[in-house]
């Protein structure tokens, strides 16, 4: 049985990953290495901030204290957010953010074509959109992948060095905790160990043709059920949220 | 100033189709599929619009400037609601349309069928200039969120896509 909070962190989760993401790829802003990537860096961050808005305004009905979705991105703090650990990383060469956006986009793009089918009317139809922007997301780190990874030397090595260094973190995605599977189990929410092997028949023949080999990791990164982060969720949010814990209620 | 039923929803139809989406000002938000209904009230009148991307960024100009407009025409309480079902495509858009994106300078979208992209399909997209087929994606994002930018081999012109959704 789903119960109301249950809802709500679930809510957290989808609204949390965009807009961490998002916040993480809006940082290559007038830094990309050529136009036209600085580009499609800043729509990534768009689609992203997007999708955190609409979960989120949704996850302030849900708990019904009247919070607003800027209430909860510039309110909240660390250990209330439950992003999944990848997405706040930092973005690294743009190798490895690539290597990040495949590992993210694809999961994204099964994570939501999973939930249009979702009992919940509105979760279902915010994922019949993101499930569009994520496919893009895909095919164009996909193209990045085989680019770099078949390039020179030198772009095969930072493209192979971001797979090893974030596929420690690809673990995470398909965690499931007690709330997670109360709400699979009503149809509201994925059921994501399904996705897992969705996902590793998705993107291994990708690696594979970018000539790299999947790291071998003995330990998987874990912690963001629970509200655990690495110190780096705790640097964005001090950027993120600064105007609005000085100058608290400012508007523009 | 034409003075439209404000009472039906075919009137408020005819008074939105003056707003256009403030990025591609050839084209209306009715052409462009973002206007979804009216809903009349006892005292309001409600619009129902839906969003290209979730992060449009045009979404709260359109809303200032419907709701600015219909008071202009003497609608009471005028309000609009945003909403994602059913999921905006590109597939919404007449030919009529999409012949003004070309007139404009963007390449209109093909079938959304198209995208494909497990195997992508070898679709075609015309340059907007000179009609070539033979023409390039620069990069899969563009100038908005509902671009790609391409260029033509042929007349060598660099041009906008608006992308298949």
């Amino acid at each position: 049985m789903t119960t109301h909070n249950a809802l709500y962190k679930y809510l957290l989760f989808l609204g949390d990953n965009g807009l961490i993401q998002g916040h993480r790829l809006s940082e290559l802003c007038s830094n990309g290495p050529i136009l036209e990537e600085d580009l499609a860096m800043t729509n990534l961050a768009l689609d992203h901030i997007g999708r955190a808005q609409a979960f989120l305004k949704y996850a302030g009905e849900v708990e019904g204290k009247g919070r607003t979705e800027d209430d909860l991105a510039y309110k909240r703090g660390e250990r209330e957010f439950y992003n999944n650990l990848i997405a706040e990383l930092p973005n690294g060469d743009f190798a490895c953010t690539m290597a990040r956006m495949l590992i993210v986009s694809s999961f994204e793009y099964l994570l939501f074509t999973a939930l249009c089918t979702s009992k919940n009317a509105t979760i279902a139809a915010i994922a019949a959109k993101a499930v569009k922007e994520a496919k893009y997301h895909f095919m164009h780190s996909r193209d990045w992948c085989y680019r770099l990874g078949k390039g020179t030397e030198e772009s095969h090595r930072r493209l192979q060095n971001g797979f090893n260094e974030f596929w420690m973190f690809t673990g995470e995605l398909f965690e499931m905790d007690a709330d997670f599977a109360a709400l699979a189990n009503d149809g509201i929410g994925a059921d994501l160990t399904v996705l897992k092997p969705q996902w590793l028949t998705l993107v291994q023949p990708i690696l594979a043709d970018s000539n790299i080999a999947i790291p071998n990791v003995d330990y998987m990164q874990t912690g963001s059920r629970n509200g655990i982060h690495t110190e780096y969720l705790g640097h964005i949010l001090s950027e993120m949220q600064y105007l609005q814990r000085a100058y608290p209620d400012a508007k523009w | 100033m034409v003075s439209e039923d404000i009472h039906s929803k075919e009137g408020i139809f005819r008074l939105l189709s003056s707003i256009c989406d403030p990025e591609i000002p050839v084209v209306s938000i009715e052409e462009m599929g973002m206007l979804r209904d009216v809903i009349f009230h006892e005292h309001s009148c409600e619009v129902i619009i839906t969003p290209t991307y979730t992060g449009c960024p045009a979404m709260g100009i359109i809303e200032d400037d419907i709701i600015a407009l219909l008071k202009q025409h003497g609608v009471q309480e005028p309000k609009v609601t945003l909403v994602y079902s059913p999921a905006w495509t590109t597939d919404w858009m007449t030919e009529t349309t999409k012949q003004k994106l070309r007139d404009f300078g963007i390449a209109a979208p093909m079938h959304s069928s198209c995208s494909s992209w497990i195997k992508p399909a070898n679709a075609h997209v015309h340059c907007p200039r000179c009609n070539s087929k033979n023409t390039k994606v620069v990069s899969q994002f563009g100038s908005t969120a509902c671009k790609a930018l391409y260029s033509c081999n042929d007349c060598k012109e660099p041009f906008d896509y608006f992308k298949c959704h």
